[in-house]
């Protein structure tokens, strides 16, 4: 199966029932499959006139209590990120696929990149937080996508899935179960208010529909929902609980992988490149390589290259310019190297192996 | 053992198709790990298109192909740009009435366009011709195997017609070996 | 006319200035709410960004208050997930036709069931008073201030052109007319737009000689032309008058429509 595909159908096992999009290589293929599958499943699949519509629809469609995903690569991204900034402000849960490719602008359609790791971070304005993960296969294409609808539901916050055109695009043997497990938005206890947080800072859900009479506004406002936007203390203390509610749940949210954690040169990597690192130890086993591999890049588990006690360099290799060294800089002492590539091609185990001799 | 296959034509023939079957027989029906990518772009629908699989009776990490040991070639275009460089120790399928050149490496010629069009009566099942003499040649995975792969990815009503094409291609593969 | 029992007490008071036509046109839509006896629980009221679009934060009933220009996509989404909901937008001339113009021609063609409300003061009230898509030729505004240059859209007509089902537009003068119009618009299966033309005393008045709320509500009064009256004129070769624009009922149509609740 091909990796897009089983992005769409790890949203229809995690109970997805509505998708909105616009078509973009390398990214069509979800929509195309969501388009197949979803009416047949009693959901809705619509076409939007462009990426702004295509976010703002999924959450129309998710304030109703839909489960909700949009999909697109790196023009279409930039357009969302209007719309991806009201659904942190108004803790809509979403799902936003991303399938990079080369950029900036139209840069190269049809080859992979990495390049969009901060911008779904940091792309909307103001102070917030969210979530993204990374996909190294097509398994984790189906499994990662169960687990962003779950994380964006637990939280309420828009999620990422951070693809790229290799594992998009890319076919393999992927295991779909029966059932998969996703935790539900935790409703809104009567007697609450629509914005009145719980001790996870997460407010309780109340759909469209019910009769509770919520007010969502993309203003600054109060746990009424009503906007409030000249005092600080009101803006500070929403905003302040955005960016909590994901931050102090970093490990809570951390999925990594550590491999020979007391080596002393350590690779760092997210998505494709992983798989690179992975091929290269297992071409040379060598307890003095060792290897993190983050399948959830935000909100970063700083705590994960602790891990690497006798570590006297991190190399990174990323598919963009380092987008990711610096943040990995900032918690560590030892020089973090970046192996930068863009063009769209993954690093060859060959261009590792010299990496590593170089900076060892 | 790991190995990387790579497909080239023009756009049309079916390239993608083949590495995508290629890869299910493999992953599905021989219990092996496959890859399967592609050069993917307006250029799979003019000029020289590509697929490509990566087999392996190990779980495949590095998933794209770096130097491939097998090639099915079934255009000059394509040879040029994707067969040339084929490392000596590689085995090339070529479709003998298409590419005018021949590697350094082992190959084997297989007339697969013109068996199709003249035998089978559809010049479409060349790509599965070439497969079936693929198959043969090296063995990369179970006949039976690209059977069923082959049924499974081919449009209903079109089943003898892809079976015999396979078939056919076995034979021609066979004979291409013998030489 | 008034139906307290959709407003938010706890809101109050509102934002909008005195002698704003936007109160006029949000008790007109909720009269009509109220007489097609919709419930609390299955309506819901949608808007992008400007004056008109914070209406919905005075209803008791679930609002979504999204980006400027993007209600009609979120609305899309909402109506489109669940057809149950009744659906309402409220929106401006800036909102609509400028930053949301291709959701608005869009949404018209889709035909999406759903009211939409655009009060058109023909000025971008709540940033203080600039030009817009519906600023009239030779306005003064505070990016116009050698009058405006540009042509000005036809909303309605472009609702009718673009698709919609029910398409009508009124004054903020003409209360009883409006209220029937935004009734039936919600009756219509598909998409209903309803402009208004209402007063901006504050940003388009002072700076048009229209200095006080009864000259600019007599204005809309008198520059509004019956769409029978003025295809009479057309028919009979007569000239139409400088400076009109038609009200009433534009199209009332059965096009396939989207979202329409079973």
């Amino acid at each position: 199966m091909q990796g897009n595909a089983a992005c769409a159908e790890g949203a229809l096992a995690a109970g997805c029932r509505f998708f909105g999009g616009y078509p973009i290589t390398p990214s069509t293929e979800i929509a195309e499959t969501m388009a197949r599958r979803l009416p047949k499943m009693g959901g809705v699949f619509i076409s939007m006139e462009d990426e702004l519509a295509s976010i703002a629809a999924v959450i129309g469609a998710a304030w109703t209590g839909a489960r909700a995903m949009t999909a697109t690569s790196g023009p279409g991204f930039s357009l969302m990120m209007e719309n991806i900034g009201y659904a942190a402000m108004t803790e809509t849960p979403c799902v936003i696929v991303n399938v990079q490719r080369g950029g900036p602008s139209t840069g190269q359609p049809t080859r992979a990149a990495q390049g969009d790791m901060l911008q779904c971070r940091f792309g909307s304005h103001g102070d917030y937080s969210i979530i993204a993960l990374t996909p190294n296969s097509v398994q984790e294409m189906f499994d990662l996508t169960v687990k962003a609808f779950d994380l964006a539901d637990r939280f309420r916050v828009p999620t990422f899935l951070m693809a790229d055109e290799i594992v998009g695009h890319m076919r393999e043997r992927v295991t779909i179960p029966d059932a998969v497990d996703v935790t539900s938005r935790r409703p809104l206890a009567e007697g609450c208010l629509p914005f009145e947080a719980g001790n996870d800072g997460v407010p309780g859900f109340a759909p469209f529909g019910l009769g509770r009479s919520v007010h969502v506004t993309g203003l600054t406002h109060d746990e009424r929902g009503y906007p409030d936007t000249t005092d600080p203390g009101a803006h500070d203390r929403l905003v302040r609980r955005l960016v909590a509610k994901v931050e102090s749940a970093r490990r809570d949210i951390a999925d990594y992988e550590v491999t020979n954690p007391d080596a002393e040169t350590v690779f760092v990597t997210y998505g494709p490149p992983s798989r690179t690192v992975e091929q290269v130890m297992r071409d040379r086993p060598d307890d003095s390589i060792g290897h993190l591999r983050l399948r959830v890049v935000w909100p970063f588990p700083e705590f994960a290259l602790q891990e690497f006690g006798n570590a006297k360099v991190f190399l990174m290799p990323e598919l963009n310019m380092g987008q990711m060294v610096r943040e990995v800089q900032r918690h560590v002492d030892q020089p973090v190297i970046p192996l930068e590539k863009i063009g769209g091609e993954l690093h060859t185990p060959a261009e590792l192996v010299r990496a590593l001799e170089a900076h060892r | 053992m790991r190995h990387e296959v790579r497909f080239s034509g023009y756009g049309g023939q079916g390239i993608i198709l083949s590495a995508v079957i290629l890869g299910r027989a493999a992953a599905l029906y021989d219990d092996k790990y496959a890859v399967q990518t592609q050069v993917y772009g307006p250029e799979a629908r003019g000029g020289a298109s590509m697929g490509q699989v990566v087999i392996d009776d190990a779980p495949i990490l590095y998933p794209e192909v770096a130097d491939p040991d097998i090639y099915v070639i079934m255009s000059q275009q394509g040879f040029e740009k994707y067969g040339v460089r084929a490392r000596p120790d590689a085995v090339m399928v070529l479709d003998a009435d298409l590419v005018r050149s021949r590697p350094a490496c082992r190959h084997h010629e297989v007339p697969a366009t013109a068996e199709a069009k003249e035998n089978l009566g559809r010049e479409i099942v060349a790509n599965i011709v070439m497969i079936g003499a693929l198959v043969a040649a090296t063995g990369i995975v179970s006949r039976e195997a690209i059977e069923r792969a082959v049924l499974d990815s081919v449009p209903r009503g079109t089943e003898d017609l892809n079976l015999r094409a396979l078939k056919r291609g076995f034979e021609l593969g066979e004979r291409a070996c013998n030489l | 006319m008034i139906a307290p029992d959709w407003f938010r007490e706890d809101r109050l008071p509102h934002i909008y200035c005195t002698g704003c036509g936007n109160g006029t046109v949000l008790n007109c839509t909720l009269a009509a709410v109220e007489e097609m006896g919709w419930e609390r629980s299955e309506t819901a009221f949608i808007s992008g960004i400007g004056c008109s679009s914070r209406a919905p934060g005075y209803i008791l009933a679930d609002s979504l208050h999204t980006t400027h220009g993007r209600a009609l996509a979120f609305a899309t989404g909402v109506k489109m997930a669940k057809p149950d909901l009744n659906v309402v937008v409220f929106t401006g001339d800036g909102d609509l036709a400028a930053i949301g113009g291709n959701h608005f021609i869009h949404a018209c063609r889709r035909n999406v069931d759903m009211t939409v409300v655009c009060m058109n003061n023909q000025i971008y009230g709540m940033t203080g008073g600039q030009g817009s898509p519906t600023t009239p030729l030779g306005a003064i505004s505070t990016t116009t201030p050698y009058g405006a240059s540009e042509p000005a859209f036809d909303l309605a007509e472009l609702a009718v052109a673009a698709g919609a089902n029910y398409v009508a537009r009124w004054t903020s003068y003409h209360v009883k007319e409006l209220t029937r119009a935004v009734t039936t618009g919600m009756q219509t299966p598909g998409l209903a737009f309803i402009e208004v033309r209402t007063q901006c005393p504050t940003n388009y008045g002072r700076h048009n000689k229209l200095r006080s709320v009864p000259a600019m509500i007599e204005h809309l009064r008198s520059h509004a032309m019956l769409v029978e009256k003025r295809d009479r004129l057309a028919r009979e070769g007569r000239p139409i008058p400088e400076g009109t624009f038609t009200v009433g009922e534009l199209v009332r149509r059965n096009r396939p429509a989207m979202g329409v609740k079973q």
